[in-house]
């Protein structure tokens, strides 16, 4: 208990030191980066993987959260800091309206419903001109030259939202949250509200990830709907995060978005520089690759198949 | 009045096209249960293998038709046999990995495309591609009426496939209920492939017809996937009549929305249709008809 305590220490100081320790700007921007996908891949795996309701559309939520900032900014003329407290609160509003359409269905059809939903936002922000400028953009002035600041509210973002999905797991809520995973009729007759219990965590996911989006507008300075709307780069990946780390497990996510980050940045940057340069033309390719391989054989996650993972090591030596 | 006629038929002409995309979907959702979000990249494979014809042989894309589809049933069985029915036997949290799945062998798709013919949009020019007919003052772009009439064949053959053959029956067994059939002695791993095999070589006889009408660049797939998702919830799951309609339906709606509200609403009409479906009639068109 004792070492345990101690490695969660010495990981939080890693953190805490990590901008100190590595003064570059670009392995500075990964981690923000990968900080960021924590926040979104933990809050899919709260709706997905703890409550059962798989969504192929978190790019709502993210999108919308990071136009919020953007039109903040844009249409109001105050900070786009602004939109880091509100956005998320934007992306319930919008989690209201979804949920309240998606919920009507079960599985599979609710997956495919988010789909559409995301779809649907993308073709909107596209082409409601007046409030999102389409596909030209929302171009802002970022607040800060250095990346340290991004670095430590993206870490606070990130250990918020992991520890926040952390207490709601093991408070009654996440039990009832569990419990629809494993059998929605059963939790309905033992008296759970269901829709109102799926609803909240929709509502938190959603919370969260519109935060996360937010942050983005904030940290890059641009969006446009292809980049904040993306199926396979956002709602996809969040998916992917999840799962790579593993679903359902409170650490998988973050374990997760270490791995999907790092993995495309290598194909993106063609091995840092050192492969040829067409590698880096497939990196979209790697992406797809890693889709089939990862729910072919890593389908409960690093963290979940942790055991196995471990299994195949010690055999091997 | 001529604006509207001329709307309309233009929407019933695509719309035909569009049944036949949705109807290899709507095979492969009732016979696996799940919705196949590589349809539209199996199109564009298609389209390319059509393309390559026309540029090498000078082949008219109504001829590589015939190589397009043998190629695509192969594709089409070869992604089922080795990608989705391993899955089975997987044991996950996440029942939708299926469908994850054929997200991933689109987007493998779409980048192997992207890396043999580069993102410009290519075309097909033959001799009939702007020729149209006039009938009144409606005009009737010849290469959309000619689609729209091989669109009726193939679904009439594939009718024809199903209703009287054995492996239609087999397929349809399997739709059914896949453990009664399998008890019945029906192989339903294989017909599963052949399935799959059968939706893709019926969207690449989509994506020829398309081809003299429409460019092609790798990222077509996306756009017609959604479309024949569109179409399969609109028609009702499984249903293969329900497609037809909902082809059709998601044709004129598309083009009256281009028409009346403006050309960069036309794809989003069909996901509002596809949400009020949702909320007022979730069995789609199939709970109308009872089919």
């Amino acid at each position: 208990m004792v070492a345990h305590r101690l490695l969660w220490g010495l990981v939080g100081l890693f953190f805490i030191a990590f901008p100190i320790i590595v003064p570059s700007d670009y392995y500075q921007h990964l981690i923000i980066i990968v900080l960021m996908w924590v926040v979104i891949g933990s809050s899919w795996n709260l709706l997905a993987g703890f409550t059962g309701q798989i969504s192929f559309g978190h790019a709502i939520f993210f999108g919308v959260g990071a136009y919020t900032a953007g039109i903040f900014a844009t249409k109001l003329g105050i900070s786009a800091w602004w939109g880091l407290a509100c956005g998320g609160i934007a992306s319930m509003a919008v989690a209201l309206f979804v949920g309240w359409v998606c919920f009507r269905l079960r599985g599979p059809y609710f997956a495919l419903a988010t789909l559409a939903g995301g779809e649907i936002f993308r073709l909107l922000a596209t082409n409601w001109e007046s409030l999102t400028e389409g596909m030209v953009g929302i171009l802002i002035i970022q607040t800060f030259r250095s990346k340290l600041p991004y670095y430590y509210i993206a870490l606070g973002l990130a250990l918020t939202c992991v520890l926040s999905i952390h207490f709601v797991m093991k408070s009654k809520w996440g039990y009832y949250f569990v419990s629809i995973r494993e059998d929605q009729d059963t939790a309905e007759a033992m008296g759970i509200d269901t829709a109102l219990y799926k609803n909240i965590s929709l509502l938190i996911s959603a919370f969260f990830t519109g935060t996360a989006g937010a942050f983005y507008m904030n940290y890059m300075g641009f969006i446009d709907p292809e980049v904040v709307f993306h199926l396979n780069y956002i709602s996809i990946m969040a998916i992917l995060v999840a799962i790579v780390g593993g679903a359902a497990t409170i650490w998988g996510p973050a374990v997760g978005a270490f791995v999907m980050v790092l993995v495309q940045e290598t194909f993106r940057s063609a091995f840092f520089g050192l492969a040829p340069k067409w590698v880096s033309q497939g990196h979209a390719l790697v992406f797809g690759l890693l889709v089939i391989f990862v729910i072919m054989y890593l389908s409960n996650g690093i963290v979940g198949d942790w055991r196995k993972i471990k299994g195949i090591f010690s055999r091997a030596a | 009045m001529a604006v509207f006629l001329q709307t309309m038929v233009a929407g019933l002409l695509i719309g035909g096209i569009y049944s036949l995309i949705g109807i290899g979907m709507t095979l492969i959702m009732g016979v696996m249960g799940i919705i196949n979000l590589t349809h539209g990249q199996l199109m564009m494979v298609a389209m390319y293998v059509a393309f390559v014809l026309f540029e090498w042989l000078a082949l008219d894309p109504y001829v590589s038709l015939l190589v397009a589809m043998p190629a695509l049933f192969i594709l089409g069985g070869l992604i089922q046999r080795y990608t989705l029915n391993p899955l089975i036997k997987v044991d996950s949290i996440l029942p939708q990995n299926q469908v994850l799945m054929t997200v991933g062998v689109g987007t493998v798709l779409t980048e192997i495309a992207r890396f043999i013919f580069s993102s410009n949009y290519k075309s097909v020019k033959t001799s009939y591609s702007s020729s149209a007919f006039f009938l009144g003052s409606i005009s009737f772009n010849l290469p959309m009426c000619i689609a729209f009439g091989v669109a009726v064949i193939f679904t009439g053959a594939l009718f024809w496939f199903l209703l009287k053959t054995d492996t239609g029956r087999a397929i349809r067994a399997t739709a059914q209920d896949r453990e009664a059939a399998t008890l019945m002695g029906v192989n339903s791993e294989r017909i599963t492939v052949i399935t799959f095999g059968l939706g893709a070589a019926l969207v690449a006889a989509a994506g020829c017809l398309l081809l003299p009408i429409f460019y092609l660049y790798p990222d077509l797939g996306r756009p017609f996937t959604l479309k024949a998702f569109v179409i399969t919830i609109l028609g009702g799951m499984g249903s293969t009549v329900g497609a037809i309609f909902g082809g059709l339906v998601l044709g004129i709606a598309e083009s009256l929305g281009a028409t009346y509200i403006g050309m960069g609403y036309k794809e989003m009409v069909g996901f509002v249709i596809f949400v009020l479906v949702l909320i007022f009639l979730p069995g789609g068109l199939k709970q109308l008809t009872k089919i």
